[in-house]
């Protein structure tokens, strides 16, 4: 096992997680855009290390069409949704923004503490780094949770989309190529109907908190 | 091989002379640094060296209403970092009681000479001196954390928290320096290190806006040889942070062993790694506006998180 290889798939999951509390501590919708773009192309990064130190040419194919969709597509749709309303930004959190990074400090303990006993069954390099992906997730559902604006709500859902495949990257060398294929077009999906959601929002409501809504309309 | 007594003695010595030297240069650089980025020409190098002749000059000046806080807190600002500066390894691994140099003894050290100038801003009573002293008082009081946690961060890599040591090891473990555990405290400290030396999107050293400032405010019964004393005790903290930084994320070059050339070699060397480290400070400023004082909470606990972070991929990685 070479140190290359270790510190290759170090520093690309700590990336993830780095874009993931960057997403918490910036305020500008375009600037959380552009760091979920950074994290798919991290997330790529650690789907080609683990796919050139296995060889497995399946799962270079993977990271390849994570690059695509997670680091371009889908931060692209966004940025376009954002710039219908180019001042958007995240100006009043349900939780405000120091102590939403200190409880993300406390939920990235809390994912060691837990996976480190589940790790421990089987410790490798890649399973020992389990904690990361895990500790996306949980920031991913604490921004989906607390996040008033539309585009935010979307960046959380697809943090938490991430931190599911860093996952399962790490600890199963990634799944089949046609189930990763399924789950990034859901995703592709999921932003699209977001997305025409949103806009409609702008366009009936003036608004795009969602906090706003109140009743149904036709 | 550990240097004799006398060669440490030296070494010590060398480190003091050089951080009171290097301090009000690396200000002058910077301040240089931001004038040519801007497009003015901007005084030369040593213009603080100059201003502290000047005001060691003048006539000693206190407050009607000033106690015995106001002379002392000056020699307490200058004695504290001249100890943090003596013990702690700049240009060699071997300083005279180098042993006691534990980061966190360091950290404190400098904590020291802040209660003494907070409180030194308190004494005469005056309304600027108040505020500029709650404010350097909540600043630190949120770095605090930041830093406690990123110096644990870099001790669990090391297996101690004595700086020579941790500095020797990382020289004997240079793949250490490109782990991401590494990386993060460094940013982590960074930024700590900006809100530490009052350097810009914290505090701005060349305003003197009622509003805004927070250093010059606390300082601003001293006139002056004091000043000067103050003044110097702050440019020697930030000479020392930043050598700290420049060192624990780049060691090579620091003298390891008792030889006089390795001596000569370590001070040049790191004279160039906190010029590099001052350019890249002042890259920041350049770029940067000051932030409002209630975002500033956002900005340090950014760095707590980074620095928590850096202590898990450092338990997670080991």
């Amino acid at each position: 096992m070479s140190t290359t290889y270790v510190g290759a798939l170090e520093l690309a999951s700590g990336a993830v997680l780095v874009s993931a509390i960057m997403t918490l501590w910036r305020r500008q919708v375009r600037s959380i855009v552009t760091m979920l773009s950074l994290q798919g192309i991290a997330l790529a990064g650690v789907a080609v290390v683990l796919a050139t130190h296995e060889h497995d040419k399946a799962l270079l194919a993977t990271g390849l069409l994570v690059l695509v969709v997670k680091g371009f597509v889908v931060p692209g749709l966004l940025r376009r949704v954002s710039q219908l309303d180019p001042n958007s930004r995240e100006s009043a959190p349900l939780v405000n923004v120091p102590a939403s990074l200190v409880f993300a400090a406390v939920l990235i303990v809390l994912s060691y503490v837990v996976s480190s006993r589940v790790t421990s069954f089987a410790p490798t390099v890649a399973t020992h780094l389990t904690p990361i992906g895990i500790a996306t997730v949980l920031v991913g559902y604490f921004m989906l949770v607390t996040r008033r604006r539309a585009v935010s709500k979307i960046v959380g859902l697809i943090l938490v989309d991430n931190g599911i495949a860093l996952v399962t990257f790490l600890l199963t060398s990634g799944v089949p190529l046609i189930v990763e294929l399924g789950s990034s077009l859901d995703v592709l999906l999921v932003v699209v109907v977001l997305q025409f959601l949103v806009v409609n929002m702008g366009r009936h409501l003036r608004t795009n908190e969602l906090a706003e809504m109140k009743a149904l309309h036709d | 091989m550990v240097p004799s007594v006398a060669y440490s003695t030296v070494a010590t010595l060398v480190q003091i002379v050089l951080v009171v030297l290097l301090g009000p240069m690396l200000i002058g650089f910077m301040a240089k640094v931001k004038a040519r980025a801007e497009g003015r020409v901007g005084a030369p190098i040593n213009q603080p060296l100059r201003d502290l002749r000047k005001l060691l000059s003048k006539e000693r000046l206190h407050a009607r209403h000033a106690s015995v806080v106001l002379p002392f807190a000056p020699m307490v600002i200058l004695a504290a970092t001249s100890v943090a500066v003596a013990i702690s390894p700049l240009v060699t691994t071997h300083p005279l009681l180098g042993s006691s140099a534990d980061i966190l003894v360091i950290v404190y050290l400098l904590l020291t000479g802040s209660v003494a100038a907070a409180l030194a801003g308190l004494d005469a009573g005056t309304a600027f001196g108040g505020m500029g002293a709650s404010r350097a008082m909540t600043i630190g009081a949120l770095a605090e954390p930041a830093l406690l946690v990123a110096v644990v961060a870099l001790s669990i890599q090391s297996g101690t928290s004595n700086l020579p040591s941790m500095i020797s090891t990382t020289l004997t473990h240079p793949n250490w320096v490109s782990g991401p555990s590494r990386l993060l405290a460094l940013v982590a400290l960074v930024i700590v290190v900006i809100a530490e030396t009052g350097r810009l999107p914290v505090d701005n050293p060349s305003t003197h806006l009622e509003l805004t400032m927070i250093h010059e405010a606390m300082i601003l019964e001293y006139a002056g040889p004091e000043l000067a004393l103050v003044t110097l005790g702050a440019s020697m903290r930030l000479g020392l942070l930043f050598s700290l930084i420049a060192n624990l994320f780049f060691p090579w070059g620091i003298a390891t062993s008792g030889s006089i050339l390795g001596l000569l070699l370590g001070i040049t060397v790191l004279v160039a790694k906190t010029a590099l480290v001052a350019f890249g400070v002042s890259l920041i400023e350049v770029r940067s506006a000051k932030l409002r004082l209630f975002r500033l909470p956002e900005l340090l606990a950014g760095g707590f998180v980074l620095s928590v972070l850096a202590v898990i991929t450092g338990l997670v990685t080991r």
